[in-house]
C-alpha cells in the first residue's frame, strides 16, 4: 500500500492545498473542453439534442472506476482510506431532484458555472449569485430541516454492498451499462438530428 | 444629429473591424466528449489517489457563505450548527480550505482552456426566444434551486455524481439519477429559454 499518499503523510496540509489547486486546473480544463462552459449545450442534454454531459460524465466514471478498482487490486491503493461519503437515502434523492429542476432552469451545476464564468458568461456570475443565497437558505434552515438531513442514514454503503455482488462484478455491470448509455446517445442525436431537418 | 450618426457610424465601423480583427482566432470546436471524459476521470483518479478524496465544487460556496456570514453576524454565525462545522475553532479561515483552492484551479484551468480555444467572450448562454433579463431570472432561480438541493444532498454533481459514482457510493448513484429525473421534469416547461 502506497496510495492515498495524503494518507500516508507523503506531504502536509499546505502541500494539499496546491495539489488541489493543480487538480482544480485540470478539472477546470477538462470541462471547458468539453463544452460544459456553455449552458446551453448542458441544457441540450434534457432535449436529447446534444448528450455531451451524458458521454463525459460516464466516461469519467467509468475510467476513474476502472483506475481506482485496478489500484486498489493490485494492492497499492487502499480503497478504505479514500472518502465516500455516507448514504442518507431520502435527503440524497429528494436533493438531487431539486438540483436537477435547478440544473434546467439555471443551466449550470456549480462545477460547471466556475467555468462559464471564467468564459466570460455573465449569466453564469447571477447563477454563482443563486447558488450562494441557497446555500445561504439552507444553512439559515438547517436547525428546522436537521432531523431530515440525518435521515435514513445506511452508512458507507456501495452498490456491491447493497447488490450483493462482487466489486468486479458491479465494475463490469457499470461498463455495461455505460456502453449501452452511448449506443444510445449516438443514436439519439441521430434521430433528433433527423427530426431537426425534417422541420 | 448628424454629428451623432457620425460617431454611431464610427462606432459601427469599430465595431465591425473589431469583429474582423478577432475573426482569425475563431473559437474551436470542442474535443471529442468520450476523450474529454478519460482526461476527466484520469483527474479525478490522481485526486483518488495522491489526496483519498474526489472532486467537489459546492462546498467551496458554503466556505465562502460562512466567511460571509461570520464577518457579518459572527454571534449567529457561531450559534447555527452548519456555519459553525466550517468554522470549527476558528484556529484557520474556512477559505483555507481544499475545496476553496480546488475551485479557483478550476476557475484559472477553464479559462485557461478556453483561451487556447478563442473560446473566452463575454456573452449570455441562452436561446434566442427569450430576453437576457428573463435568463437572469432563471440563472438565479436555478442557482438557488442548486446551491439549497446540492446542500441537502451532500455535494452536486461534482461530489456526488462524479465523485462517488466512480466511488460506487449507493446514494451517490440514487443521486444521480434524481438528477436526471429533476431536469427531464421540468425540461418541457424550460423549452423556451434553451430552444
Amino acid at each position: 500500500m502506497n496510495a492515498p499518499f495524503y494518507k500516508f503523510d507523503l506531504f502536509g496540509f499546505d502541500v494539499s492545498l496546491i495539489i488541489a489547486f493543480v487538480i482544480g486546473i485540470g478539472f477546470g480544463f477538462a470541462l471547458e473542453r468539453g463544452g460544459f462552459g456553455s449552458a446551453r449545450i448542458l441544457a441540450a442534454q434534457f432535449y436529447f439534442t446534444n448528450m455531451r454531459v451524458l458521454k463525459v460524465m460516464f466516461t469519467a466514471i467509468v475510467t476513474a472506476m476502472i483506475g481506482v478498482f485496478y489500484l486498489s487490486y493490485i494492492g497499492y491503493l487502499d480503497l478504505s482510506l479514500i472518502y465516500i461519503s455516507d448514504t442518507y437515502i431520502i435527503p440524497q434523492v429528494v436533493g438531487g431532484f431539486i438540483l436537477g429542476m435547478g440544473f434546467i432552469i439555471g443551466g449550470y451545476c456549480p462545477g460547471t458555472s466556475f467555468v462559464a464564468f471564467s468564459t466570460g458568461k455573465k449569466d453564469a456570475i447571477v447563477f454563482i449569485l443563486g447558488v450562494t443565497f441557497g446555500v445561504f437558505i439552507f444553512a439559515e434552515l438547517y436547525p428546522f430541516i436537521e432531523d431530515f438531513y440525518y435521515s435514513t442514514n445506511m452508512g458507507r454503503v456501495t452498490l456491491p454492498d447493497f447488490f450483493g455482488l462482487s466489486y468486479g462484478m458491479v465494475v463490469f455491470l457499470v461498463i455495461l451499462m455505460a456502453l449501452g448509455a452511448f449506443a444510445a446517445a449516438e443514436w439519439g442525436e441521430r434521430v433528433m438530428a433527423k427530426k431537426g431537418e425534417s422541420k | 444629429m448628424t454629428a451623432l450618426t457620425h460617431i454611431l457610424s464610427k462606432a459601427k465601423l469599430l465595431v465591425t473591424d473589431n469583429e474582423h480583427a478577432h475573426s482569425h482566432v475563431e473559437a474551436k470546436p470542442y474535443s471529442n466528449p468520450y476523450y474529454v471524459g478519460v482526461g476527466l476521470g484520469l483527474v479525478l483518479l490522481a485526486a483518488f489517489v495522491i489526496m483519498g478524496r474526489g472532486l467537489g465544487a459546492s462546498g467551496a460556496v458554503s466556505s465562502v457563505v460562512t466567511v460571509g456570514v461570520n464577518a457579518v453576524a459572527p454571534e449567529h454565525a457561531q450559534s447555527n450548527e452548519y456555519y459553525s462545522a466550517y468554522i470549527g475553532d476558528s484556529s484557520v479561515s474556512p477559505l483555507k480550505d481544499w475545496l476553496v483552492f480546488e475551485v479557483l484551479g478550476v476557475i484559472f484551468g477553464g479559462f485557461l482552456s478556453g483561451m487556447l480555444a478563442g473560446r473566452v467572450k463575454s456573452g449570455v448562454e441562452k436561446g434566442p426566444r427569450v430576453k437576457t433579463r428573463t435568463r437572469f431570472l432563471f440563472a438565479f432561480i436555478g442557482g438557488t434551486l442548486m446551491g439549497f438541493g446540492a446542500k441537502l444532498a451532500r455535494g452536486c454533481t461534482s461530489g456526488q455524481a462524479l465523485t462517488g459514482g466512480a466511488l460506487l457510493g449507493l446514494g451517490s448513484w440514487a443521486f444521480m439519477l434524481a438528477v436526471f429525473a429533476g431536469g427531464y421534469a421540468l425540461a418541457y416547461f424550460m423549452r423556451r429559454q434553451w430552444t
